[in-house]
């Protein structure tokens, strides 16, 4: 019988292309998602009260699972229940449901779970039922410092979402991006970085240059970006836990377009001299630097293939801007777009079968995934302006930014993060603090 | 009947008013951006600067393009011949794109952008010893509008004392 509710979620998860041809806007991340009730997690009255001295949380239980509750909605996969309708006591729930009250609401999954304070820990244990075969799917047991508490809700979630879906979940990540403010004409950029959530969102640089497209290397602990420091836009890296900052791409002329090699041991970045943008990589280990393409035209965006034999590029070579893509020694160049309309920032997906990319088509930007190899283009959203797609660790959402159009007189401008899912459906503003752009998505921070 | 008639009327009456206001609006319009505009170059003056004296600080460009116009060539000899007088000046080309682009690949453009002016200088006695280039991309538009004026007011590479 547990493969009952696996069946259901093959059925919900492989038609979203049946249901693309018949269905429209109305939808859009509400495709029928899996019914699951978030029980709180239980709490004993002395560990309430630890918790509620340590985090001001007056309940850690609920907490956690208010945000287990945000992560698997905003997925657009599930459809969590209201927790008035809920018969059972969370404590009670934790130790053998009664199936028969979960159905009553529809429930086809349940999560219940248990909050401790134990030696000055958060320990928590969580588990995931299955409602209609009245069976445990998962249970699991972690130990933390009470201050990550919001983690482990995220890490909750990436268990369920795993084990419902047979997909790495995300919900564990940060994404580091670029806080704007200011009028359009002086924008103010900081560096910025958050939980996928938009929580504990913390400003990495004070604002006094100009910075511009961070990107995470593989472990998330380093970012690569331009900044404009002394008036000298090069690639700078910065470490996020020690906030120690270096240039590498001190080239006399402009480095910018910087991304980490898969490994993480090199930065690929173009660097633009005399009217001329190649691509270079530099060797993080022994500061060597290789130029892999030399073409007069802008050659830019450089992103690896996730096993770092490919690179994908934009190049103006052609007239006018479109994705190439090449070894990564730069030999066997191939243009892949030949779409109509212009192609730039092409990203490598997590799973290596898709490029997502910016297109500008008769004064519209799309962003759209295409194969390695060009074929099978799919725009997925269309916009006044919007561009620098980044990908979910698991490969199933983009992030990228989006700015309005002013009106007559100028105004009216604005620069917001959102995400929507490969399937095209799912399309949501991710809420942050101020106005951001050049959003890039960490890997899993656990495992 | 009457009733009927008058109300005819008046109606011929506003409609003529509103085909009439609205062509004049539009006629407006277009001659601004006439005025304003080469194909898409911008050829106004609202927003230049000048070095010196009948020395305009900055040249304009058509849509994803750094090829310079005659009237660019002709503000960058008047800065040439200011710079061969002022030799103790130095300058820095700043290059600009307008925000329909990707952010890289704007960033190359207004590089190359400048460049295409700095060579021109050069050309004409610079020394590239006195001129250095950076560009800004689509990052300090001079004007804030989302129309095709706006954008061509910002399609720029700026001439900046640097010393």
């Amino acid at each position: 019988m547990k493969k009952n509710l696996f069946i259901l979620f093959l059925i919900f998860l492989i038609p979203n292309k049946a249901f693309a041809l018949i269905e429209v806007d109305i939808t859009r991340g509400n495709l029928n998602p899996l019914p699951l009730a978030v029980s709180p997690l239980s709490i004993d009255d002395n560990s309430k009260k630890s918790f509620e001295n340590i985090l001001k949380k007056e309940n850690i239980g609920s907490e956690i699972s208010i945000i287990v509750e945000n992560n698997l909605r905003t997925s657009g996969l599930f459809n969590p229940l209201n927790k008035d309708a809920f018969l059972q006591a969370p404590d009670i729930a934790n130790l053998k449901p009664r199936f028969e009250d979960w159905n009553l609401i529809k429930a086809q999954a349940l999560i219940t779970g248990k909050v401790r304070y134990v030696d000055d820990k958060l320990r928590v244990e969580f588990r995931l039922w299955d409602v209609l075969a009245a069976k445990e799917m998962m249970a699991l047991a972690f130990t933390t410092v009470p201050s990550n508490w919001r983690r482990v809700g995220h890490i909750i979630s990436d268990k369920v979402y795993e084990r419902l879906t047979g997909e790495k979940g995300y919900f564990d990540t940060r994404i580091i991006y670029v806080a704007e403010e200011g009028p359009k004409t002086q924008r103010k950029k900081r560096l910025a970085i958050m939980d996928q959530d938009g929580a504990n969102n913390k400003f990495l640089t004070l604002g006094n240059e100009l910075v511009l497209t961070p990107r995470f290397n593989p472990t998330s602990q380093m970012v690569t970006y331009l900044s404009y420091f002394k008036n000298l836009p090069r690639v700078y890296l910065l470490d996020i836990e020690t906030g120690t900052q270096e240039v590498v791409g001190d080239f006399p002329g402009m480095t910018f377009a910087p991304r980490f090699s898969p490994d993480g041991k090199k930065i690929i970045m173009s660097f633009a001299k005399d009217g001329k943008s190649d691509i270079y990589t530099m060797d993080l280990e022994n500061r060597l630097v290789e130029k892999i393409t030399n073409h007069p035209s802008i050659d830019t965006s450089p992103s690896y293939s996730p096993n770092g034999k490919y690179i994908a590029f934009n190049s103006d070579r052609s007239g006018y801007q479109q994705i190439y893509i090449m070894r990564s020694d730069g030999s066997d160049v191939k243009r892949i777009s030949f779409g109509n309309g212009i192609y730039g920032t092409p990203v490598w997906s997590p799973r290596g079968d898709l490029i997502a990319f910016t297109k500008l088509h008769k004064g519209k930007f799309y962003i759209g995934v295409m194969r390695t190899d060009g074929k099978g283009e799919r725009l997925l959203t269309e916009n006044y302006y919007q561009e620098a797609p980044s990908w979910s660790p698991n490969g199933r959402v983009l992030i990228f930014y989006r700015e309005t159009k002013t009106n007559a007189k100028g105004e009216g401008f604005s620069a917001k993060l959102w995400s929507i899912d490969l399937t095209g459906y799912n399309e949501r503003l991710v809420e942050t603090q101020t106005d951001a752009s050049d959003p890039s998505w960490s890997s899993l921070l656990s495992n | 009947m009457i009733l009927s008639k008058i109300y005819k009327n008046t109606l011929l009456i506003l409609a003529t008013c509103l085909v009439l206001s609205a062509c004049a609006t539009k006629k407006q319009v277009v001659t601004d951006i006439e005025g304003q505009m080469q194909g898409d170059v911008y050829t106004g003056t609202e927003t230049v600067e000048y070095l010196a004296d009948g020395v305009p600080d900055r040249v304009f460009f058509a849509t994803n393009e750094t090829i310079l116009t005659t009237a660019s060539r002709e503000t960058l000899r008047a800065q040439a011949a200011w710079l061969r007088k002022n030799s103790n000046i130095n300058v820095v080309l700043e290059g600009h794109a307008d925000e329909r682009g990707t952010r890289e690949y704007n960033l190359a453009l207004g590089e190359r952008r400048a460049n295409s002016a700095k060579d021109y200088l050069m050309t004409y006695g610079i020394s590239s010893d006195r001129i250095s280039v950076i560009s800004y991309g689509k990052e300090r538009p001079v004007d804030a509008g989302s129309n095709p004026l706006a954008w061509s007011k910002n399609r720029r590479s700026v001439t900046v004392k640097a010393n």
